[in-house]
């Protein structure tokens, strides 16, 4: 199969250049709260991705004939309907670690990312470009995700995906664990960093400043203006 | 005739009051429809899970579990039963493999109030009737695993502890639902904290509950520390939820009635 340029543009672009977590910076909050393990980062980046595409092109398919006065209200709706299927489907085909998501599964629902899809891009354009783009701002948020998860639970829990990597001084290891990666703020520095980072190579990337410093005048003495 | 009513709505200007109304009965009505089809499809895999996972966990805090035997066989060594948290008793006329004790503690007809000052687990009412689960070497009850449950610091942890035939001593202790910090309360998860538990001493001499999580580690030459296991580094509050917990269910308010009688009667009160 070959994706006309414009669908390859909205599946690979969000990953990097135009990525919702790091440059679009939303959906930050559960990207805080679902990164202390690298399983159940996967499993809600897979969850966010479903929703995203299918809330898209659904959307999409009905957009010519959303009133505008409640196309936020339907969004919702399709969106809604959308994560309690998703959320019912881990809970009978990924019991354990549905448990550990809890409610974050439920909270997609008031993730930035597919609202701001839905408004931004599949009320303008056709269903499958639309769902492709879901897919790519799904990735896209997945790849942040699983970064962050990957750091935060090797250092902070010393393990990935639940198998000890580096033994813990408390099960008589030589790894002091870092109990601070698995604290929210953690990540807030882990995404920090990974803004910094994207911005420094794709410098294109950094708003323009909303206020210019003025150069300053000397006052020293000997010059005078 | 109804496809052309359709039609023609669908061809109203998207602004008019009907338009809007119809698109948004539409709109509910198709989700509607496709969340209860995802609902009740998925039930029957959704209550076997929930099943298994509670028989998986009974068996782990028991020490039951064994390598290349299935969950259900293993189950067969286990017995549950329904008591009476007040009276100590058995209740024989209510189906002990289908109770849910859960689903009772939220039935202001099957719950009781626990009073404030009394409530130092943190869960304000409790269900009437409790599940027990007897591990059985034939006739011989060979240990008691009780259901507790209390709050930590985000969430109420539901578990179970294990006590050996004399009620006294623990085999195991172990919970299937919290929502602790990962990595610091969230440790009541770790192996290596759950086997400080086995053998600990639950009640003091004059049958009161001793049982202490001490902040940092037990000094084992301390005269108390066969009641005594480590709290959980840098999760004080779920530490003192834990040992909370126990106080109430192993307490006056819970299970001392009944664990008094089946010291008395070796199971069979």
């Amino acid at each position: 199969m070959k994706l006309s340029p414009e669908a390859k543009h909205n599946l690979l672009d969000p990953l990097i250049g135009n990525n919702p977590i790091t440059l679009q910076i939303l959906g930050i909050c559960s990207a805080l709260a679902v990164t202390t393990s690298l399983k159940t980062a996967l499993l809600m980046s897979m969850a966010l991705t479903l929703v995203t595409a299918f809330s898209g092109a659904s959307i999409s398919a009905i957009r010519n004939h959303i009133p505008g006065s409640i196309r936020i209200i339907v969004q919702m709706t399709i969106i809604a309907s959308l994560v309690i299927v998703v959320d019912q489907l881990l809970k009978a085909f990924a019991y354990d670690t549905a448990k550990q998501l809890s409610v974050f599964v439920g909270l997609i629902i008031t993730n930035c990312i597919v609202m701001g899809r839905a408004e931004a891009y599949a009320m303008k354009n056709p269903p499958g470009l639309s769902f492709l783009d879901g897919i790519g701002n799904g990735l896209g948020y997945s790849l942040i995700l699983i970064v962050v998860a990957f750091f935060r639970e090797l250092f902070g829990a010393g393990s990935l995906m639940g198998y000890q990597i580096l033994p813990l001084t408390t099960e008589g290891g030589w790894y002091q664990s870092n109990g601070m990666l698995l604290l929210p703020p953690s990540a807030f520095f882990i995404i920090g960093i990974m803004i910094w980072v994207i911005r420094t190579y794709q410098p294109e990337q950094n708003e323009a400043p909303d206020f210019v410093i003025h150069e300053s005048h000397s006052h020293s003495a000997g010059e005078s203006h | 005739m109804i496809k052309d009513k359709f039609n023609e709505m669908l061809a109203l200007p998207n602004d008019s009051k009907q338009k809007t109304i119809f698109v948004a009965l539409a709109a509910c009505l198709v989700c509607s429809v496709l969340v209860s089809f995802a609902a009740v499809a998925l039930k029957p895999m959704q209550e076997a899970n929930k099943a298994f996972d509670k028989k998986r966990n009974i068996l782990q805090i028991a020490g039951l579990m064994e390598e290349g035997k299935s969950v259900d066989e293993l189950f067969k060594q286990i017995e549950p039963r329904v008591v009476n948290v007040e009276t100590g008793e058995y209740v024989d006329d209510v189906d002990a493999a289908t109770y849910d004790q859960r689903k009772a503690s939220n039935d202001p007809a099957q719950n009781v109030l626990i009073s404030a000052d009394n409530d130092i687990a943190g869960i304000k009412r409790r269900a009437k009737y409790a599940s027990v689960y007897l591990v059985k070497d034939g006739d011989a009850v060979k240990s008691y695993i009780l259901p507790i449950k209390g709050y930590g610091l985000w969430s109420t942890l539901y578990g179970f502890i294990a006590l050996e035939a004399d009620a006294k001593t623990v085999v195991g202790l172990g919970y299937y639902e919290h929502a602790e910090t990962p990595g610091l309360g969230g440790e009541v998860d770790n192996p290596g904290w759950k086997a400080k538990w086995i053998g600990k001493q639950v009640y003091g001499p004059d049958n009161q509950v001793m049982i202490d999580v001490v902040k940092g580690a037990v000094d084992p030459a301390s005269k108390t520390a066969i009641y005594e296991v480590d709290g959980l580094s840098g999760a004080t509050l779920t530490s003192v939820g834990v040992e909370n917990m126990l106080h109430y269910w192993l307490g006056e308010q819970g299970f001392t009635t009944y664990l008094n009688k089946v010291r008395a009667t070796g199971g069979e009160s």
